[in-house]
Order: structure tokens, then sequence, then C-alpha cells
């Protein structure tokens, strides 16, 4: 009787089929016409002309793309080098039974929470060269010729739109890591303890190595979310000034929606997509976990 | 031995604790600051802004900055949209990621631990990569410009990680209540409606949450898909309202706030359940 309720196979298919259906149809197909594309020239009215892999020579050859693909490598090394080692310092002091351990953890993770849109909106205001809030504090503390257009001059565009994400996604790592942190055993620390372990020792020979699955999620979480930014820049800059802060995500978007080169905007996405792939498996291929 | 134990803490820690606790309030200063501030500009206006003191409380609350982002700034109409397409997208992938996630856990069929694996691959994918191929295809079914063109690839991109937090929560429930709940002659729909699904509560909690923020916050695919004004999200009316609005701080700030409140609210009355569902998502191994 169990057997026969447990595999009808009417009930599995009315489970299993509409979601098949739906996530075939809208995620998977998709990547495969998606190269198709890639391989066109295409405007997107008509039949576009099979053009081979003429698209993706011209991505690592136009001086544009290019730097759009340092751009995200350089957020990608601000992640991994600023952001989570803040993450990580934050995460260990919270796990550490410090006082206010709750009500610290819930306010960092205040921003991961709200829309990049509002965020990028938020910044660009507190940038702003002439009434900005950044501005306006320097000023306060004296420190007024520093002030300048942040967002709008080639030198500090790109750190100026850098610092809303790090911002943003700082809690969200620190709680990822707290949460991997607190699940290490209390003995351990105990016995590090009757050991006259410090606690920056005990951090760097015990917490941290035991926090390596934890870690290695950050990692990839950190590099994927550097390459497939684009809210923020969107929002923030557009890419500008002069495509300082230009990243594949919004270069693939202008190249689709703003000149009609949907063969060539295809084929950034592409990239991103094995980009995104191919960094998790180095990740996951040199950081063994269990 | 016991007493020096007890008595070196007390007077070593409060230094060390007082540096600590001064550097965890700066932090929480530095991310929280900037959204009080929005807070205050939302209440001024140009004069206040542009006169300098940008830092400081307003001089009188202008709430009628919230009453003209609502009726002039059409916060309104983009407010419900997105709680429109938000909920009917929770609802949808709650219905589908647990029946799926029910099937492939505990239902015994060939193909089960293939289905998996090409829904998990999912998670993976960059909602990139569907952009221009889901353009076409919405552009050729007249379908740009409806709630749907972003519902169903809002499910869609749900999926994966639904699948994954459900499935790992069905694998938990004992066999035995499966197998009374059959003796006792329920068929399976009734035991995985009635006896299954409401064990897994937290998990569907979790799962509404996760698809709460991803939806809510989304903006390539709601702007790509959706360019009429009465069909706008929040996310991208903010957009267009910053063009309109470009030189009143007040209003715009006041359009920031509204579509920040319902996160922060739900965020600090389910502030632990939020913060679990956030972990759930990240470890998927």
């Amino acid at each position: 009787m169990m057997n026969s309720v447990f595999s009808n196979k009417t009930a599995i298919t009315i489970f299993v089929l509409p979601t098949l259906l739906i996530f075939c149809a809208i995620v998977l197909v998709p990547i495969f016409v998606s190269s198709y594309y890639s391989l066109l020239d295409w405007n997107g009215v008509g039949k576009g002309a099979y053009i081979g892999f003429h698209n993706y020579v011209e991505l690592f050859t136009d001086s544009r793309a290019l730097n759009s693909m340092k751009n995200s490598l350089l957020f990608a090394a601000a992640s991994i080098f600023i952001q989570l080692p803040l993450s990580l310092l934050l995460a260990l002091i919270l796990a550490s039974n410090v006082k206010g351990e709750g009500f610290y953890r819930t306010v960092y993770f205040i921003p991961v929470l709200i829309s990049t849109v509002v965020i990028a909106q938020l910044w660009s205001k507190i940038y702003n060269a002439d009434y900005g809030l950044l501005n306006t504090l320097l000023e306060n503390v004296g420190l007024s010729h520093l002030a300048q257009d942040w967002l709008g001059q080639k030198k500090t565009a790109l750190i100026a739109s850098f610092i809303p994400t790090l911002w943003q996604y700082i809690g969200y790592h620190m709680l990822l890591m707290y949460a991997g942190a607190k699940s290490i055993s209390q003995d351990i620390f105990e016995a590090a303890k009757i050991d006259g372990a410090s606690r920056v020792r005990t951090a760097f020979l015990i917490t941290i190595p035991l926090m390596k699955p934890v870690l290695k999620v950050c990692l990839v979480f950190s590099v994927i979310g550097a390459f497939k930014v684009f809210d923020l820049i969107y929002v923030l800059t557009g890419g500008g000034p002069f495509f300082t802060t230009e990243v594949p995500s919004t270069l693939m978007y202008t190249t689709i929606f703003d000149t009609y080169r949907y063969g060539y905007g295809s084929a950034i996405s592409v990239f991103i997509i094995l980009e995104c792939l191919v960094v998790t498996l180095i990740i996951n291929k040199f950081i063994k976990t269990e | 031995m016991s007493t020096a134990e007890m008595a070196l803490p007390k007077r070593t820690i409060p230094i060390g604790t007082i540096l600590l606790q001064a550097f965890l309030i700066l932090v929480a200063i530095t991310q929280i600051y900037p959204l009080i501030w929005l807070a205050f500009f939302s209440l001024k206006d140009n004069s206040e802004i542009f006169s300098g003191d940008v830092a400081n409380l307003p001089k009188q609350f202008l709430w009628s900055n919230y009453a003209k982002a609502l009726s002039e700034g059409h916060v309104l109409t983009y407010f419900f949209n997105s709680v429109f397409v938000t909920a009917v997208s929770i609802i949808l992938v709650l219905i589908l990621s647990s029946m799926t996630g029910y099937a492939i856990t505990r239902m015994n069929w060939k193909l089960s631990g293939l289905t998996l694996t090409i829904i998990l691959l999912g998670m993976m994918v960059p909602i990139h990569a569907a952009l221009l191929p889901l353009f076409m295809v919405l552009k050729n079914l007249g379908l740009l410009n409806s709630y749907w063109s972003l519902i169903i690839p809002y499910v869609a991109f749900g999926i994966p990680m639904a699948v994954f937090i459900l499935g790992s929560f069905f694998r938990g429930v004992p066999r035995e209540l499966e197998e009374a709940a059959v003796i006792d002659g329920c068929g399976i729909y009734r035991t995985f409606f009635s006896i299954i699904l409401p064990l897994v509560r937290p998990a569907i909690s979790t799962v509404a949450i996760f698809t709460f923020l991803s939806c809510w916050n989304e903006l390539m695919f709601a702007v790509t898909f959706i360019n009429k004004e009465s069909m706008q999200t929040l996310t991208v009316g903010m957009m267009s309202m910053v063009g309109t609005y470009i030189t009143q701080w007040g209003i715009i700030g006041a359009g920031l706030m509204i579509t920040t409140i319902p996160t922060i609210i739900i965020y600090l009355l389910l502030n632990k359940q939020v913060q679990k569902s956030m972990i759930a998502g990240a470890v998927k191994g």
C-alpha cells in the first residue's frame, strides 16, 4: 500500500511537471538561445547573419569591453580583500559573546535588505558635489579641500561606486560568518582557554580554520556578486563618466537596448555566465571542504 | 586559582570592552546613519537641503513630501504593482516548489535525482542569461507591460533556491508520520497538504522571505519588460521619479522611504526568521 501511494505516477506528474516546464522554459532554454544569438550579427529585426565567434573576438579586443572586465575584477578584488576581512572581523567579535551581540547583528544586517535602487539613489545624494552629505561632513571637520564631485570625475568614480556595495553587503557576509563561527563546538574553545591561548591566537588557529566551509561560500558569493553587479552601477553612474565605472552587465544592457546589437550583447551575457561558472568551479576545486 | 581567574577578567576586560564596544557602535552608526539621513531629508524642503546643513534634523517635519510622492509621484501605483507582483510570485513559488520538493525527496521514481540536479543547477545561472531571450519571447507574445512578464521569470528564478530549502526540510520529516497517515486512509494529496506541509512551516516562511526580497528589489527584468508607467514596480518607478523630480530631493527622499519601510517593518517583526532564511539560502554546499 505504501509503495503504491508514494509512487503514484499521476501525483508525481502533477507535482513535478509544471515546475519543470516553467523552469526549463525560463531558466535553461534561454542559456542556449543566448549562446545561439551570440553567434549572430543581429539588430533584433528580421533574421540575424551568422558570423561565428566574431562577437567573442570583438569582446576580447575592444578596449571598452576589456575595461568593463577590468572593473569587475577590481570589484571582485576589493570584495575579497576589503569586504570579507572586515566582515570576518565583525563576525568573530560578535560571535565571542560580546554585550549587545543580537542588537549589532540586527543593525549591521539592515542595509542588506534594502533595494539596490534605493541604495544607489541614497549614495548619489551622499556623493552630490554641491549639497551632498560627504562633502558637508568633510567641511565640518575642516577637510573642505577634499570635497569634490565624487561620482563625476574619472579618478574617484570607481572607488566611490564600490563603497556602497561594500557598505550594503558587509552585514550579509558578517551574518554568514557569524553563523559559521557560532556552529563551532564550545568545547574546543574551552580547551584552548585552558591551554592559555589568547583570543587572537584562538581566532587564527582554531576559529578561522574551522570556518572554512562558510568562508568558501562567502568567497564564491562575493566574487560572483562582483561579476553580476548591475543595479548599483546602472542607477548610480550608468557606467560613466567616460566608461570609468562600466561593468560587463551594464555594457551588455546598453549594447542590447541602446545600440541594438543583440548578438554582441548576447556574447557578453554568455561571457558573464561562463565567468561565474568557472570561478565557482575554481574555488570549489582549490578550497576543499568536507 | 579560582579566585584569580574570577578576578582577572574583572580588572583587565573593561578597557578592552570599552574599545570593542566603541568600535561596534561606530560600525553600527556607519550602517544606519545613511538611512537616518534619508529619513531626515525626506521631511525637508529644498531650501533647507540646499542651505548646506544637510546633516541636521529637519526644522519642521514636512509630511507633505510623502503626500506628494504618493499622489503626484505615482508611488502609490508603483507600490501596489510591487505588492501584487511580489505576492503572486511568492504564492506560486511556494505552491510549485513545495510540491516538487516533496515529490523529489519523499516519493519513489527513477528520475528524481536527475530532476533535482537540473533544478539546483539553476541556482548558478545569473538572470543576465535570460534577459534578451525572454524579452524577445515576451515581445512576440505581446506580454511586455503585463504583470505576467515579471511574475513568470521571478517564479522561475525563485524555484531552485525554494526547492533546495523545502527539500532539505522534507527530508527531515519522519517517515512514520506519512505511513501513519496512509494507514489512516489518506491519499498522497491529503498526506502532503494536510500532514506534511504544516510541518515545514519554518521552511515556508524562509522561502517566502527570500522570494519577497528578490522580487521586491529586482531591477533588471522590471526595467526591461515594463515601460508603461501604470505597470511599473517600485524599483523602476523610483528611477523614473528621480528623473521627474530631479530638483526636489524631499519628494524623492519620501519615495525612497516608502519603498524601504515595508522591508524594514518585516525585518523588525521577523528579524530572527529573516536572518535564518538568509543563512539557509547560502548553505547550499
